[in-house]
C-alpha cells in the first residue's frame, strides 16, 4: 500500500465516525474535516490520485506556508481569516443539495440574471439547480472537444492533465507562480482542488475562444482554482476566465493561481470578468478574492494581453503579471476595476522587462462609488538588460458620490538608461451637468450612469471579445445600481 | 400648449424668478431676450426640472398637466426638449450610441417599440445630410473636440431626432459664426411646424432675422418687463436694455 492511500485510510478511519460526510464514502458529497494540516493534504491528493512529485510540492508549499505571514501592504481592511475554520476537500456537491428549481434561488440573483438577458436554462446552471438532462452543453462541449483534439489543443481539468499530460505539467506547473510566491499563492499550492490546464502546441492558432463557461457543469472548482495555460513556440490562444453572470457561491476566500507560459512568438489574450457577490450595503458577507495571476513571456518576440472586468467580490488582491524575458516582447493590461457599497480593491499589474526591446502597456480604469474605495497598485521595472525597454502607463479614476476613495500607487524602476517610461494619471468625477444633460434627453439616473461610466471604460471594455463585451457593459450599469442621485 | 402663471424660482436660495406669466400656442415661436442674470437660462432649467431650481410660488401647465409632478426625464419624455448653451462633453460616449439611447429611452417612456439599430441609423441618416454632419462627428464622444459650430448641429440634430412639442434653445447663436448660424437656425427652422411650439432665449436680435419669431419678450430682474410682435427685437437692437432695465444694474 503506497504511503498516500495508506495515511488516507488512516485519516478516514480517524474521522469517519465523527463526520456525517467523512471522506471514505464514495457518495457525490464529500467534505474533509474543517481545517489544514497535512493529512489533510495527503487525502486531497490521494483523492486526485496524484503522483508523489505532486504531493510532495504540495507538502514542500504547506511547510512554507507555515512560515509565512499574510500580507497587510494593500489599501484593504477585512477581519482576519481563520485559517483553521475552512473546508479544503469538498467534492462537488450533489445535485438533490441544490435547490430543486428557480423558485428557490435567491430573488437578487434572478434579477441579475434577467438584466443581463441569460436564457432560463443558463440560469438553472448558473444558479446550481439541479438540471437532469445536462441540454444543450454537453453537445457545445462535445463538439467543441473534438474540434480541438484535431488542432492538437489540449484543454482539460488539470487533476486530467496531470494524470493524463504529467510531463507537461510537471515541466510548467509553479515555473511561473513557484510554490513559494506568496502567502495565497503558497496556500493555493498546497490545496488547490481544481482548474484548468491549457497546452497549445508549436504553430497552432487555437479554432476558438477557451472559456472556462464551458467547463460550468464539470467539478465544483472551488475556492483554490489552479490554472496553467502553455502557449507553444507560434501559438495564439483566447482564453475566457469566468463569466459576466454571478454564480452561486458559498465560500468566502478564494485565493486562485494563474500562470501563463509563452515561448517564441507565441500570443495569449486572456480575460476575466469577474462578479462574484460583492456583499450587501452594509458590507456582510461577500467574497474574499485573493488572487495571483503571471504569464512569462519566456520566448522571443512574445506578447501576453490581460484584460479584466472586475465588478464583484467584497475584497480584491490581485494584479495580473508579466515578465518579459524574451527580446521583444510585449505585455499588455487593460482594467476595469469597479466598487460599490463597502466593496474594496487594491488591484494592478506587474510590467518586469527583463529582455531586450521590451514594451508594456497598461490602462487601468477604477470606478469607485458609494463607501467603496479603490487602488490600483502596479510596479514598472526595466531590468539593467532591458535596452530599449518601453512602458506607457494610464490610469484614470472616477469617483461617483463624495464618500468613496480612489488611490494610484505606481512603482517605477528603471535600471536602464535606454528605456522609456510613460504615466499618466487622471481622477474625475461624474459631474451633475453630465447627468442633467442625459435626462433631459430622457434617460433616467442609472441609464445616465451606465452609459457615462461604459464610456470611460471605453479603452478597456473594447479590449474583450465581442459576445463578453455586450454582457460587461449591462454588468457595468448593474454593479453601480443605487450610487446614481 | 404651456401656461406659465405668478412663477418664482430660487436658485441656492437666491430668488431669480420674481414673477413671471407667460403663454405660448401650439405652433408658436416665442423668443426671450434679455441682459445677462436677468434669470433667462433659469428659466429653461426651470421648465426642464433641474435639481437645485426650486420653484415657490406660480405654476406651469404643460398640454393639460401640472409640470411640477414630472421628473427630468419625464418631462423629456412628454416631449419637452432643452437645447443647451453649453452642451456637455460626455467622454467615450459616442454620439451614435447616445442618440440611439435616448431616442430609444423616450420611445419606451411613450409607449413605443424601441428601434433596432438598422432603422435608428436610416432615421439617423436623413437628418445628419441635412444638418451637415459627418460620420466623423457621430463616431466621437459626444461634443468631446467639437467645434462651437459643431456643438449646436449636434443639438439640433437630437432636437430633430426626440421631434418634441416643446423645445427651449438656450442662446443657441452663442458661440456661433455667421455660416454656423445660418446652418443652425436652418435646421431649427425646418423643424418648426403647427403641433411644435418654442421658446428662444438669446441676448441678440442677429439670431431672431434667421428664426422669426411670432412673439417677443424681453426679460428683466426675474420679470417679463414688455411683451411685442418680432418688431420688439428690432426696438431693443436700437435702444438697448437700458429703457427695461430700470434703474439698477443687471446682476
Amino acid at each position: 500500500m503506497s504511503y498516500t492511500s495508506e495515511t488516507a485510510d488512516q485519516v478516514s478511519s480517524i474521522a469517519g465516525d465523527k463526520y456525517k460526510y467523512g471522506f471514505v464514502t464514495d457518495i457525490d458529497t464529500e467534505l474533509a474535516p474543517k481545517g489544514l494540516n497535512e493529512d489533510i493534504i495527503r487525502f486531497i491528493s490521494a483523492k486526485k490520485e496524484e503522483p508523489e512529485w505532486l504531493l510532495e510540492w504540495r507538502l514542500r508549499a504547506y511547510r512554507r506556508w507555515l512560515q509565512m505571514e499574510e500580507p497587510s501592504w494593500a489599501k484593504v481592511e477585512y477581519p482576519e481569516i481563520d485559517f483553521q475554520d475552512a473546508y479544503y476537500y469538498a467534492a462537488p456537491k450533489s445535485k438533490e443539495d441544490g435547490p430543486k428549481s428557480l423558485d428557490e434561488v435567491d430573488p437578487e440573483l434572478l434579477r441579475t440574471y434577467e438584466k443581463l438577458g441569460i436564457p432560463l436554462h443558463e440560469q438553472q446552471m448558473l444558479a446550481g439547480v439541479a438540471v437532469d438532462a445536462v441540454f444543450d452543453s454537453v453537445s457545445v462541449a462535445t463538439t467543441f472537444r473534438k474540434e480541438l483534439a484535431k488542432a492538437g489543443v489540449i484543454f482539460c481539468p488539470i487533476s486530467e492533465a496531470v494524470r493524463e499530460h504529467p510531463e507537461l505539467v510537471q515541466k510548467y506547473l509553479g515555473s511561473v507562480v513557484p510554490y513559494s510566491d506568496n502567502f495565497y499563492a503558497t496556500l493555493n499550492s498546497a490545496v488547490f482542488t481544481d482548474g484548468s490546464f491549457v497546452y497549445i502546441p508549436k504553430g497552432v492558432r487555437c479554432p476558438m475562444e477557451l472559456s472556462t463557461y464551458f467547463r460550468i457543469n464539470q467539478a465544483n472548482t472551488g475556492q483554490f482554482e489552479r490554472t496553467l495555460i502553455v502557449a507553444d513556440e507560434g501559438s495564439y490562444v483566447s482564453y475566457l476566465e469566468g463569466c459576466t453572470a454571478p454564480q452561486r457561491d458559498e465560500n468566502q476566500l478564494h485565493a486562485a493561481v494563474v500562470e501563463l507560459v509563452l515561448l517564441d512568438d507565441a500570443e495569449i489574450k486572456y480575460s476575466t470578468v469577474q462578479n462574484w457577490y460583492p456583499g450587501d450595503e452594509n458590507g456582510n458577507g461577500g467574497i474574499y478574492n485573493f488572487v495571483t495571476k503571471r504569464a512569462a513571456c519566456r520566448g522571443r518576440n512574445s506578447k501576453v494581453s490581460w484584460t479584466q472586468v472586475e465588478t464583484g467580490s467584497a475584497v480584491t488582491w490581485k494584479y495580473p503579471s508579466c515578465i518579459l524575458q524574451g527580446d521583444n516582447s510585449i505585455g499588455e493590461f487593460y482594467s476595469v476595476a469597479i466598487t460599490n457599497n463597502l466593496q474594496q480593491a487594491d488591484t494592478g499589474t506587474k510590467m518586469i522587462h527583463i529582455g531586450e526591446n521590451t514594451s508594456s502597456t497598461i490602462i487601468a480604469k477604477g470606478i469607485s462609488a458609494g463607501r467603496s474605495q479603490s487602488t490600483y497598485r502596479g510596479l514598472v521595472r526595466m531590468q539593467p538588460g532591458a535596452k530599449g525597454g518601453r512602458n506607457y502607463t494610464q490610469c484614470d479614476s472616477l469617483l461617483i458620490g463624495d464618500k468613496c476613495g480612489a488611490h494610484t500607487v505606481p512603482y517605477i524602476e528603471n535600471r536602464n538608461r535606454t528605456a522609456q517610461i510613460e504615466h499618466e494619471a487622471t481622477t474625475a468625477k461624474i459631474s451633475e451637468d453630465q447627468l442633467f444633460y442625459c435626462r433631459q434627453r430622457g434617460l433616467s439616473d442609472e441609464e445616465a450612469l451606465s452609459m457615462i461610466v461604459n464610456g470611460f471604460c471605453k479603452q478597456v471594455l473594447q479590449e474583450l471579445p465581442m459576445e463578453f463585451a455586450v454582457e460587461a457593459q449591462k454588468l457595468v450599469g448593474i454593479s453601480l445600481e443605487g450610487s446614481a442621485g | 400648449m404651456l401656461e406659465i402663471k405668478g412663477l418664482h424660482a430660487d436658485v441656492d436660495g437666491k430668488e431669480i424668478l420674481k414673477g413671471i406669466d407667460l403663454s405660448i400656442g401650439e405652433g408658436e415661436v416665442h423668443a426671450i431676450m434679455g441682459p445677462n442674470g436677468s434669470g433667462k437660462s433659469t428659466l429653461s432649467y426651470v421648465l426642464s426640472g433641474r435639481d437645485g431650481y426650486d420653484v415657490t410660488a406660480g405654476t406651469i401647465t404643460y398640454r393639460g398637466r401640472d409640470l411640477s409632478e414630472l421628473s427630468i426625464e419625464e418631462r423629456a419624455a412628454e416631449g419637452i426638449f432643452l437645447g443647451f448653451q453649453y452642451p456637455v462633453e460626455l467622454p467615450g460616449v459616442s454620439s451614435t450610441t447616445f442618440l440611439k439611447t435616448a431616442l430609444n429611452a423616450v420611445r419606451r417612456q411613450r409607449g413605443q417599440d424601441e428601434l433596432d439599430a438598422v432603422q435608428f441609423m436610416k432615421r439617423l441618416r436623413v437628418h445628419t445630410k441635412a444638418l451637415n454632419i459627418s460620420d466623423d462627428m457621430l463616431r466621437r464622444g459626444v461634443n468631446v473636440g467639437f467645434s462651437g459650430g459643431e456643438k449646436k448641429r449636434n443639438e439640433i440634430l437630437q432636437m430633430a431626432l426626440l421631434e418634441p412639442h416643446f423645445a427651449v434653445l438656450d442662446e443657441t447663436d452663442s458661440g456661433l459664426d455667421i455660416d454656423a448660424l445660418k446652418v443652425v437656425a436652418e435646421g431649427v427652422n425646418a423643424l418648426r411646424g403647427p403641433k411644435r411650439s418654442m421658446l428662444v432665449i438669446t441676448h441678440y436680435q442677429r439670431l431672431l432675422d434667421y428664426i422669426v419669431p411670432d412673439y417677443v419678450h424681453v426679460l428683466a430682474h426675474g420679470r417679463i418687463a414688455r411683451s411685442g410682435g418680432k418688431e420688439l427685437a428690432l426696438e431693443l437692437e436700437e435702444k438697448g436694455y437700458g429703457a427695461f432695465v430700470s434703474g439698477t444694474e443687471a446682476a
